[in-house]
């Protein structure tokens, strides 16, 4: 397996081998999937929209549907005007849904189509909307995607009428419909009115009933995204995925937000239901109290067997950040942290967290890739690698047990409808953590060293 | 109203235009019906459709295992076409696999606005660096065409400089209609720099190239397996399972087989006009329609002792399976199927489905030409459109030293009455009255397939496949074989017969409804009022 990955380091500065991100338009995708009765439509080639549905689907085993302006070559030379105001009239005619989505691709961007001026052409039906973001591939990552949709849906449909509607609006961040609920979950423990914007649980984890439905039950509702703008607070959750809407949610609508990472571990949970108790003006409940005391008991009870073991753990930004502290409140040490998304902030906040642990040794880099990793790894071997499924290929030629975690999972199930996040999230990952190492220990035992009780 | 005006009365007026030709339902009637095929698809349908990128990088050149394959563009392509399409690869002895690295030159926003030629002259330094390979491949994306990178010369250059093979592929997403203009390019490309430039020769009597088996799940290495047993040898898979290496002797072959007729069949007529070499259409999909491949190629070759030796085999092979298929045609049988796929798997695996005692009630293919449908005769009838036009067409003339024929012209008539040799007579003529065709099917066509016809088994591809499960139908990607198989040949008809068994029966079905939605939850009897 990758047997022609070589142990001697190279500087490379124009290819990548085996990336560690993908481009914006499907983060674009999913965020507006997140939205209630939206078509996501993707302008360019029809290439583009079927590997993006294409992903959503092997990730979460779902339907994700996209429309696409199908540009040929005369659309690339002429401009995609045409194309995509006969699409929305396709759309909109055959389909129904109330909002479409537009997202831009590398091909529709280079050409330098003005997706904004099509869009006040078109002939759009009554109480329908059409919204866009521009999300040129070759830009960041398809975190930048993620929130350059919000952004659009953010520019197009939010309002401030005045009238506060004492509802906390919730940035959720590039996180699983299993992640949402249990944040859903954890709001409701803690009384807060709110909106989460994008929310694609019951969209992209709808139940099986026998019958295909376009349009789930899920979704945040255009009214919702429409009265963002009279939310007293915004949590936006994920320091790189949620800054821009929640600047922009500032800078516009001078709703003021409280950034804080993505809630994977104790700390960044503690933080989230600190903020909302503040917030809330409540008392954390019990039930809350009960499973962070349980989640704790469970650290304490399994510490010999994570203590000291280190990781590599590779993904999105926001991602990687939360599953590597959580490892250090483990006990554990996230040795090579990665991610493919171009943002420094990532290494600063990573740097950050060596830090507060005061571990040494630790390397994190964006704008990395998975070939530069198993390099490092060849030099340096590490006891658990953390991240996505391309990182099985490593897993195997060095030996390495792999736990899944991030975007995208194509090849495990169930994964998309348990969280990760909040303690309830944290346990989980305790238990597939601990498990992948203590399994590793009954494999690699002598036969008289094998322990039934561990 | 038939199922077909059905399907075709919700359409608005201009979107009915479009349809209405891609769209048949077959009736008693003498010769083929003639579809619309191979033109643009309506904007916002919500096509299954890919890109000329796709074609090229994703189906004919990726699988190819001992080259280095860049794909020049922003990193989404790529990574899209990382490990998803399942070509299985095994380095040959002492050779590389590329097959489970991907390589990007990862553009950014500089190299779109200044140009992105040095940044990939820089990726080809780079990989020779690391990986000393001995080919290259260059696959274009949308941008790279816009902004005129000449990856050509990119890859002349570098061949010059590090003395490897090194081709640059103009494949574009936004070229043609569909992902086929990217196999046609992807062909031209293996014919001008790779096909001929070998000189190993073949060791055994009768040599064969597999041509468009991309090696799914194996199905290459088992239809390998089953040649190799009466005594063919291969000379090379294009390109499941290929290389570079193998594809560049591919011209010293005594015959070419073409599996998917939509991705290469230019390679084989640009084989048969540069170097004569003959072509037959096979299908190893199905009991029956191996057997029957297996015959015509034996037959082509005209020997007694290979004709004894494919029967032997046959009779062998058919031994070891015959329980089974028997076991599963009796849980299957009357059973009835829809089947889209790219190019010719909804005919191939009618032929299996047929052995099996299912009937495929409804078929159609995502990018496939008229020909695919209804036969290569119909060729010279095909319109060139603009879109078309675009593609390069190679013009190939025999080779002065290496073209010969096997068959003097009366031989070759005489042949051509029993086999089929440079002909393909489609999918429509093996479909029965009252079944229904689709050309670039949508997703609403699909909602409305499955509500008119409730067939009991669905094959597609991921992005409707929970769409189609969602519904209540059983459904099963035909591209991937959801991640099974291999399907071809006598072996493989089992794995096929099971799998789709395992997903028609599966318990869960029956789980749906909830009990409380079926059974009565009141028990006793009405209490107080009357005495």
């Amino acid at each position: 397996m990758l047997d022609l990955t070589p142990k001697t380091i190279y500087e490379r500065t124009a290819l990548r081998i085996n990336p560690c991100k993908t481009c914006q338009p499907v983060g674009a995708l999913y965020a507006a999937l997140g939205v209630h009765r939206c078509m996501p439509h993707s302008h360019g080639s029809q290439g583009c929209a079927s590997y993006h549905r294409t992903f959503l689907s092997r990730h979460f085993k779902e339907p994700a549907i996209a429309s696409t302006s199908s540009f040929t070559e005369g659309a690339s030379v002429f401009g995609g005007g045409s194309n995509v105001k006969t699409a929305v009239k396709n759309v909109f005619d055959i389909y129904d849904p109330d909002i479409i989505a537009i997202h831009t691709t590398c091909l529709s961007e280079t050409i330098g189509d003005d997706v904004n001026s099509y869009i006040s052409d078109m002939d759009i039906p009554d109480g329908k909307l059409v919204v866009q973001a521009s999300t040129p591939s070759y830009v960041g990552s398809h975190i930048n995607g993620f929130f350059n949709m919000m952004c659009g849906f953010i520019n197009y449909l939010t309002e401030k009428t005045g009238s506060p509607n004492g509802k906390t609006a919730v940035f959720p961040g590039f996180i699983n419909p299993g992640d949402m609920r249990e944040l859903k979950r954890l709001l409701s423990l803690m009384e807060t009115p709110f909106t989460m914007f994008p929310d694609t649980s019951a969209v992209m984890d709808a139940p099986m009933t026998g019958k295909y439905e376009m349009y789930p039950a899920g979704g945040t509702t255009l009214a919702e995204i429409k009265a963002l703008g009279d939310c007293s607070h915004i949590v936006a959750l994920g320091r790189i995925t949620s800054v821009e809407p929640a600047e922009l949610m500032k800078k516009k609508f001078k709703v003021p937000y409280t950034l804080l990472p993505l809630p994977i571990g104790v700390a960044a949970t503690d933080s989230f239901i600190t903020t909302l108790s503040k917030l809330s003006m409540r008392d954390v409940p019990a039930e809350i109290e009960e499973q962070r005391g349980q989640l704790i008991d469970i650290l304490l009870d399994s510490h010999p067997y994570t203590h000291e073991k280190t990781a590599a753990i590779y993904g999105d930004p926001d991602t990687v950040l939360g599953l590597a502290e959580f490892c250090l409140e483990m006990g554990m040490i996230p040795k090579y942290m990665i991610t493919g998304t171009p943002k420094e902030e990532f290494t600063k906040q990573a740097q950050a967290l060596f830090a507060k642990y005061g571990v040494e040794g630790c390397t994190a880099k964006a704008n990395a890739d998975l070939f530069e990793l198993h390099q490092w790894i060849k030099n340096e071997p590490v006891d658990v690698l953390i991240g996505t499924s391309y990182g099985k290929a490593i897993a195997k030629a060095e030996d390495i047990p792999l736990v899944r975690a991030g975007f995208p999972i194509l090849d495990r199930y169930v994964h998309s409808y348990l969280p990760l996040v909040g303690y309830v999230g944290a346990m989980r990952l305790a238990e597939l953590i601990t498990n992948a190492l203590m399994d590793r220990q009954d494999r690699d035992c002598a036969d008289e060293d094998l322990e039934t009780v561990m | 109203m038939n199922e077909r005006a059905r399907m075709l009365d919700q359409y608005a007026s201009r979107v009915y235009k479009n349809r209405k030709d891609h769209v048949l339902q077959l009736e008693d009637t003498p010769g083929v019906p003639e579809i619309t095929a191979n033109t643009r698809t309506v904007p916002g349908i919500i096509t299954n459709r890919g890109c000329c990128y796709a074609g090229c990088k994703g189906v004919v050149v990726g699988p190819l295992k001992d080259c280095c394959v860049i794909t020049h563009g922003p990193i989404g392509c790529g990574f899209y076409s990382w490990g998803t399409r399942r070509n299985k690869a095994a380095a040959s002895e002492g050779g590389q696999n590329y097959i489970p690295y991907c390589f990007s030159t990862d553009m950014q926003e500089s190299d779109i606005v200044f140009g992105g030629e040095k940044k990939l002259k820089a990726a080809i330094k780079e990989a020779v660096d690391i990986f000393h390979p001995k080919y290259i491949m260059i696959c274009s994306t949308c941008p790279v065409g816009l902004i005129g990178d000449d990856v050509h010369a990119v890859a002349r250059q570098a061949e010059e400089e590090y003395g490897i093979t090194c081709v640059g592929f103009s494949c574009e997403g936004y070229k043609g209609v569909s992902q086929s203009a990217g196999h046609h390019i992807a062909n031209n490309g293996l014919m001008k720099h790779i096909i001929g430039t070998g000189d190993k020769r073949p060791a055994g009597k009768y040599s064969l190239n597999i041509l468009g088996e991309y090696n799914i799940g194996g199905d290459g290495w088992e239809e390998e397996r089953i040649l190799k047993r009466i005594g063919y040898d291969i000379i090379s898979v294009f390109t499941g399972d290929g290389s570079v290496e193998a594809i560049q002797n591919a011209h010293t072959a005594d015959l070419n087989l073409v599996m998917c007729h939509r991705s290469i069949n230019y390679v084989a007529e640009m084989m048969k006009s540069k170097y004569g070499t003959d072509w037959l259409k096979v299908n190893f999909i199905g009991v029956g329609a191996t057997i029957k491949s297996l015959r015509d190629i034996a037959k082509y070759f005209g020997d007694p002792d290979l004709m004894a030796r494919t029967e032997e085999v046959i009779a062998d092979e058919l031994a070891a399976i015959g329980e089974d298929v028997e076991y599963y045609k009796n849980r299957l049988k009357g059973k009835r199927a829809g089947i889209f796929s790219g190019g010719s798997r909804s005919h191939h695996f009618q032929a299996l489905l047929k052995d099996l005692g299912v009937e495929t009630i409804i078929a159609g293919y995502e990018f496939a030409h008229r020909d695919d449908y209804e036969g290569r005769d119909v060729i010279p009838q095909i319109k060139e459109d603009a879109d078309s036009k675009n593609i390069e067409n190679l013009t190939i003339d025999a080779d002065p030293e290496l073209y010969k024929t096997r068959y003097s012209d009366e031989v070759m008539h005489a042949l051509r009455e029993q086999l089929p040799v440079d002909s393909y007579p489609g999918m429509i003529p093996d479909m029965k009255s009252g079944h229904i065709v689709v050309d670039d099917y949508n997703h609403v066509e699909t909602e409305m397939l499955l509500k008119l016809y409730k067939p009991d088994i669905f094959f597609s591809g991921i992005k409707d496949k929970y769409i189609i499960q969602k519904s209540g139908v059983p459904s099963r990607q035909i591209h991937s074989y959801d991640y099974a198989g291999p399907y071809a040949g006598f072996k493989g008809a089992v794995n096929f017969a099971r799998d789709i068994t395992m997903s028609i029966t599966v318990n869960a079905w029956g789980l749906i409804v909830p009990p409380w939605k079926s059974e009565p939850m009141l028990e006793g009897a009405l209490t107080g009022g009357g005495e």
